[in-house]
């Protein structure tokens, strides 16, 4: 598959490989990854084996749906139950548990919950039926969270009054600074790279200068996830942080121009919850005013009991990257990706999926 | 979620595209895209085109990546 499969190439893993090792770092380093599909990745493709044993690569909070505390999908549920409602939804969504359920259930239960691919096909069945409200779970980060601007706009532009959208959009920025002020030693970031391919590696540049941090903005490939760690080792090496892009086919100095002024058409910056951490100031976005109409939260006010986390869960910890899943006493001991406890079972993108479906390295 | 495909423009129409990979076909919209023309490689996510993939960048890429396993080859023998 072109602008894919020759980033899978042995010979250049190696060689990548061979030349971390040789970078002269003598003690032991953390790189954080904040990015779901990098965890992925780097599992699916048995990367920490690759690397020498003083470099530890650790998951931070990047992974959408595991970030987004219970009350949002309490409110979902609450809102699926409402008559005449369709709830669409990306199709993690669909496992992950609340204080007391899950959209799967309740879809058991008869309410019209469907997963789709794309918001484009959410404002398909909106136009289909105009007697239903159809609600979509906007939960993702930058990458993400332009096609749902996108879909708020059109359908503001058509008058499709019957299409909204229950936002959880966060943003990572934010993320990255609340993570350096925090517990965890961090000497490295690999940035995502699809994040960076909407909002450029300008975004960055005020982090590195209010800290000095060894990045490098990674694609997914092995070649990529390589080639950026070699660059962060090098940095560290030298002492010479910066905010560097290992994946220059898709990511520029000022991102996606259009990705960016929709948006800012569509959202406003806010605050936001997010599991593990807390709250996170300007870490959120909002839909304006402007598009109020097309805003879930709003035209159904739903009210839900206070929710609960399971109190053996520790999700919070491993989107820290405070513990790793084998550390959690539920990992494989009531909580399996067949019965998920905590949403980093659940993610296609967790932590703990990863963990469980590719084995144990790196320890 | 950073699932992103790289995916060839086919077709256009308006706003929205014709894009395909290993004989895989879906309409996209490419309304995130400057200038896109038949034959871009794009990345796909959730129904849209996020990024258009730069050609010379790739190229760059991969003959760095080329030079560096030719060297560790020299290197070995």
């Amino acid at each position: 598959m072109k602008h894919l499969s020759e980033y899978r190439n042995s010979d250049h893993a190696r060689t990548l490989s061979i030349e971390i090792a040789r970078v002269r770092i003598d003690r032991p380093i953390q790189i954080m990854e904040v990015c779901g599909t990098h965890t992925m990745s780097i599992a699916r493709f048995g990367l920490k084996q690759l690397l020498p044993k003083n470099i530890r690569l650790i998951s931070g909070p990047g992974c959408p749906v595991c970030v987004t505390p219970n009350n949002f999908l309490d409110r979902a549920i609450a809102i699926s139950k409402i008559a005449d409602t369709t709830i669409c939804t990306f199709g993690d969504m669909m496992r992950v548990p609340g204080s007391s359920s899950s959209l799967e259930v309740e879809h058991a239960r008869g309410s019209d919950i469907r997963v789709v691919y794309s918001t484009l096909d959410a404002l398909m069945i909106a136009r289909a039926h105009p007697d239903r409200n159809v609600v979509f779970l906007g939960v993702g980060f930058e990458t993400t969270a332009p096609t749902i601007a996108s879909s708020i706009e059109i359908a503001h532009s058509e008058g499709l009054k019957n299409y909204s959208v229950l936002c959880a959009h966060k943003v990572v920025p934010p993320a990255i600074e609340a993570l350096l002020s925090g517990e965890v030693k961090i000497d490295g970031f690999l940035l995502p790279g699809h994040v960076s391919s909407i909002i450029g590696a300008k975004s960055y540049r005020g982090i590195a200068e209010r800290h000095a941090i060894a990045c490098s903005i990674a694609g997914f490939e092995p070649s990529d996830i390589l080639g950026a760690l070699l660059e962060i080792t090098t940095q560290i090496s030298n002492s010479k942080p910066a905010i560097h892009t290992a994946y220059a086919r898709a990511v520029t100095e000022i991102g996606n121009s259009k990705a960016l002024a929709v948006l800012d058409r569509v959202f406003e910056s806010c605050d936001a919850n997010w599991r593990g951490i807390g709250n996170i100031p300007g870490s959120g976005l909002a839909i304006r005013d402007k598009f109020s109409q097309h805003d879930a939260a709003k035209r159904f006010p739903v009210s839900i009991d206070e929710s609960v986390d399971n109190p053996a869960c520790r999700c919070g910890d491993i989107l820290t990257g405070k513990i790793s899943p084998d550390e959690c006493p539920l990992f494989r001991n009531g909580c399996t990706p067949d019965h998920p406890i905590g949403a980093c079972m659940v993610s296609n993108e967790g932590s703990c999926a990863a963990h469980f479906n590719y084995g144990a390295t790196n320890i | 979620m950073c699932l992103a495909i790289p995916m060839q423009i086919e077709a256009i129409d308006g706003e929205m595209g014709t894009v395909e990979a290993t004989g895989i076909k879906r309409e996209v919209s490419l309304s995130f895209i400057d200038d896109p023309s038949v034959g871009d490689y794009v990345l796909i996510h959730a129904g849209f085109a996020i990024q258009k993939i730069d050609e010379h960048q790739a190229n760059e890429t991969i003959e760095l990546l080329n030079q560096m396993a030719q060297r560790a080859r020299e290197m070995k023998s």
